[in-house]
């Protein structure tokens, strides 16, 4: 695979002179099934520098020739009102890109000229690609591709991504524009004559210290536009006379973005005059119909809960039997197979081999099956426009949380698995509000975590375990209410960002984007999480063996009788503290564990020796603790890289140890005193 | 003769406006006008339940917007 343009990883790059293409675009325009489209396999994921922003890069060829294309994150102007917005223009402004390829919609141009508008404003060489034409044909809007290039003086090339139609001509005038064959002159949007005058002002003043590369006069055009980032550069670059001065003139004319958003919208309108034939009023599209089902307050959440019921199912039906085969079939018989060649090497390594190693990799590659069908139907709600309908009949109950309602169907995969959960709040577009679901995410009560409660609770509650059960996963989610409402009070202040979202047309998926994005996913978890998971799984079993092998008297358990009294103030007894501990890992373990300090009981006989070994209270106070517990490490290993950061992934770590061991300690004392002891 | 300024949100399913003026903070008011809320703008209210959030046609784009920024923005109702 192939990297170009990287600034801050040394990669390996292509040859010197490759052009570099940059592809921008407003969201739901069709930007990604292009850049899909034209880089196949042939692309990198990662991240732009310092930001959580995905950055993706790859290469093409056409005529012989390679292309490295940049995607730059979908935005809808840029305006630094967002990370993705100054990523997107200081990319434009710093690398130079020679040719920008900004993709419209021939369904929606009004709107989304407007990226294009402040695209030419930037004097970045542009090439429209109309995309979305068959979008417009249904919807009987005509759009003449020849006048619209008239019009903007910039090249436009129609075509229809998701049908691979006029690629090859977009990369032929791509190509030609390289060449010096195709000649642009661009007519950017005018401001009113009464402003311009400022304008001038605001120009004269700074122009002199503008830092390079920006250019001086979009830089006063930003400044006039009040954006934030801008208007900190400069206030840090002017000397401090000319600063009172820029800020006195921009003060005076604080709404002057609605302004430059006017004229933009003006100038849009007289483009898109010249070349579309709208079509007649009163027609109903196909969006409009679903939506008055999909989108209405009532009925949405039914279909809501019934496309939810359906990914649960698929997952249940599909996943969970290859992740059993996979468990008995392939890890357990590969594992034998190594303790066999082992057999004359001494016990430690044999241990670290099959149990450290191969057990933290077979648990990496057992939740693959699960992931990979819920990135598929998340991508494919999301490919089908039906993700923001889902965000949208649930923004209600997401309020109480300081939280959107795109938050929602990440957090409600964390009932599957915590993991799919934390990738997917990818959708999330503000960070604040991103990172809060992520910290949140752990908890939603897993199916490991019920796995637990399901073969402790009928131990202690017999025919009211199931009662017990549900109280436990409502205790789970009440917590996360609260605690969602608490962090959203201190970290954020309670500040909610607004909530604006495009309702996208609905259509028709597209294969290769979903296949792409679920290959993305999977290959992400499996590379970096997987590390992670690996190097931790290994460090639990070093515990856990040494000094002499026995679990009984390691390092793991005299780690648990240190901490006792820690775990007496919730009635453990130090084998369900080092449960806990090894639960880690992976949650199901806590069972297994229990199994060998209670000296490798069937698991009938695990039953008796735990009911006989601890009171109810005691048994409870557990359960609490197990789903409120340290998140396990793959979703650990899943936070630190997606905050990017170890700071937020120590923190979630902490906060799940105080709320499990308080909540535990309650649960104890409060069952006791209720007569459970 | 004039119809009244009124808040957005206060339109019903089905009604038409002008948009006069927004206010709210820069932030969401410079993502309004990326939208195509500017002033002057025709908008429909295409969905309404008078609580939650809402969804308005601006410039042939279906927006939705919490009952919060849908308030923030003044509009002057027009006949069908």
């Amino acid at each position: 695979m192939s990297e170009c343009h990287e600034v801050a990883a040394p990669v390996v790059s292509v040859a010197v002179g490759t052009p570099l293409i940059a592809l921008a675009g407003q969201p739901n325009m069709g930007k990604s099934t292009l850049f899909n489209l034209l880089t196949g396999l042939n692309q990198h994921v990662g991240n732009w520098t310092g930001k959580t922003v995905e950055r993706r890069q790859g290469t093409f060829r056409h005529n012989g020739r390679e292309y490295c294309l940049v995607d730059l994150p979908g935005t809808y102007s840029l305006t630094a009102n967002s990370p993705e917005e100054v990523v997107a223009r200081e990319f434009i402004v710093r690398e130079r890109p020679q040719v920008v390829v900004a993709v419209v919609s021939a369904a929606h141009l009004e709107r989304s000229l407007y990226l294009v508008a402040e695209l030419l404003s930037l004097s970045a060489p542009v090439v429209v690609a109309l995309n979305m034409m068959d979008v417009a044909v249904q919807e009987g809007i005509t759009v003449q591709p020849e006048v619209l290039a008239a019009a903007l003086g910039v090249p436009v090339v129609a075509m229809t991504a998701s049908k691979a139609v006029g690629v090859r001509e977009l990369l032929d005038v791509v190509e030609g524009v390289l060449q010096g064959r195709v000649v642009s002159s661009p007519r950017a949007p005018e401001i009113r004559a009464d402003h311009r005058e400022i304008l001038r002002q605001i120009e004269t003043l700074t122009a002199a210290f503008v830092p390079a590369p920006y250019p001086p006069d979009w830089v006063a055009l930003k400044l006039f536009e009040g954006d934030a980032e801008v208007t900190r550069m400069m206030e840090a670059a002017l000397p401090e006379e000319k600063r009172a001065a820029l800020q006195a003139l921009l003060r005076e004319h604080d709404d002057a973005f609605l302004v430059v958003a006017s004229g933009r919208y003006e100038w849009i309108g007289r483009m898109v005059r010249a070349a579309v034939t709208q079509p007649k009023i009163g027609q109903i599209g196909l969006t409009e119909r679903l939506d008055r089902w999909a989108a209405h307050p009532i009925w949405g959440l039914f279909i809501l809960a019934g496309m939810l019921g359906l990914v649960f199912w698929v997952t249940f039906t599909l996943a969970a039997p290859v992740q059993d085969w996979m468990d008995e079939r392939l890890i357990a018989p590969f594992a034998e197979w190594v303790g066999g060649l082992l057999a004359g090497a001494p016990a430690w390594l044999q241990g670290m081999v099959v149990d450290g190693a191969i057990g933290g990799v077979g648990s990496v590659l057992t939740f693959l099956p699960i992931l990979v069908v819920f990135f598929a139907a998340f991508a494919l709600l999301e490919d089908v426009g039906y993700m923001a309908r889902a965000a949208y009949v649930m923004d209600n109950l997401m309020h109480l949380m300081g939280l959107h309602g795109k938050s929602f169907l990440p957090l409600f995969l964390g009932f599957g698995c915590n993991v799919p959960a934390i990738m997917g709040t990818r959708v999330i577009d503000s960070w604040p509000a991103r990172l809060l679901t992520i910290l949140i995410a752990p908890l939603v009560p897993c199916t490991a975590r019920m796995v637990v409660v399901a073969f402790i609770a009928p131990i202690f509650f017999g025919a009211n375990a199931l009662w017990v059960s549900w109280g436990l996963v409502l205790m789970t989610l009440v917590m996360l209410v609260l605690s969602g409402m608490l962090l959203n009070q201190v970290l954020f202040k309670g500040q909610r960002s607004a909530f604006i979202m495009e309702m996208p047309l609905y259509h028709i998926p597209n294969a290769r984007t979903i296949g792409l994005l679920v290959w993305q996913r999977s290959m992400s978890f499996v590379k970096k999480a997987g590390t992670a998971i690996l190097a931790m799984s290994l460090l639990v079993w070093v515990l856990s063996y040494l000094p002499d092998g026995d679990l009984n008297t390691s390092f793991l358990a005299r780690f648990g009788q240190l901490i006792e009294p820690l775990g007496r103030w919730m009635g453990f007894d130090w084998r369900l503290t080092v449960a806990l501990i090894t639960s880690f890992p992976a949650k199901e373990n806590a069972i297994a564990t229990l199994g060998v300090l209670f000296g490798n009981a069937p698991e009938a006989g695990l039953s008796e020796a735990l009911a006989a070994s601890f009171s109810t209270a005691s048994a409870l106070s557990f359960l609490v603790v197990t789903m409120l517990f340290i998140p396990c490490m793959a979703t650990v290993a899943v936070i630190r890289q997606e905050t990017n950061s170890w700071r937020w992934a120590f923190f979630s770590v902490a906060l799940f140890l105080g709320l499990s061991v308080a909540g535990g300690m309650v649960t104890y004392h409060l069952a006791t005193w209720m007569g459970l002891g | 003769m004039f119809p009244e300024l009124i808040s957005m949100s206060s339109l019903r399913a089905g009604e038409h406006a002008v948009v006069l003026s927004f206010g709210g903070g820069r932030a969401e008011r410079n993502r309004l006008a990326s939208l195509g809320f500017t002033p002057g703008v025709e908008v429909d209210m295409t969905q309404n339940y008078r609580f939650g959030p809402l969804i308005v046609t601006v410039r042939g784009t279906r927006v939705a917007l919490g009952r919060g920024e849908a308030a923030h923005i003044l509009v002057r109702r027009r006949g069908a």
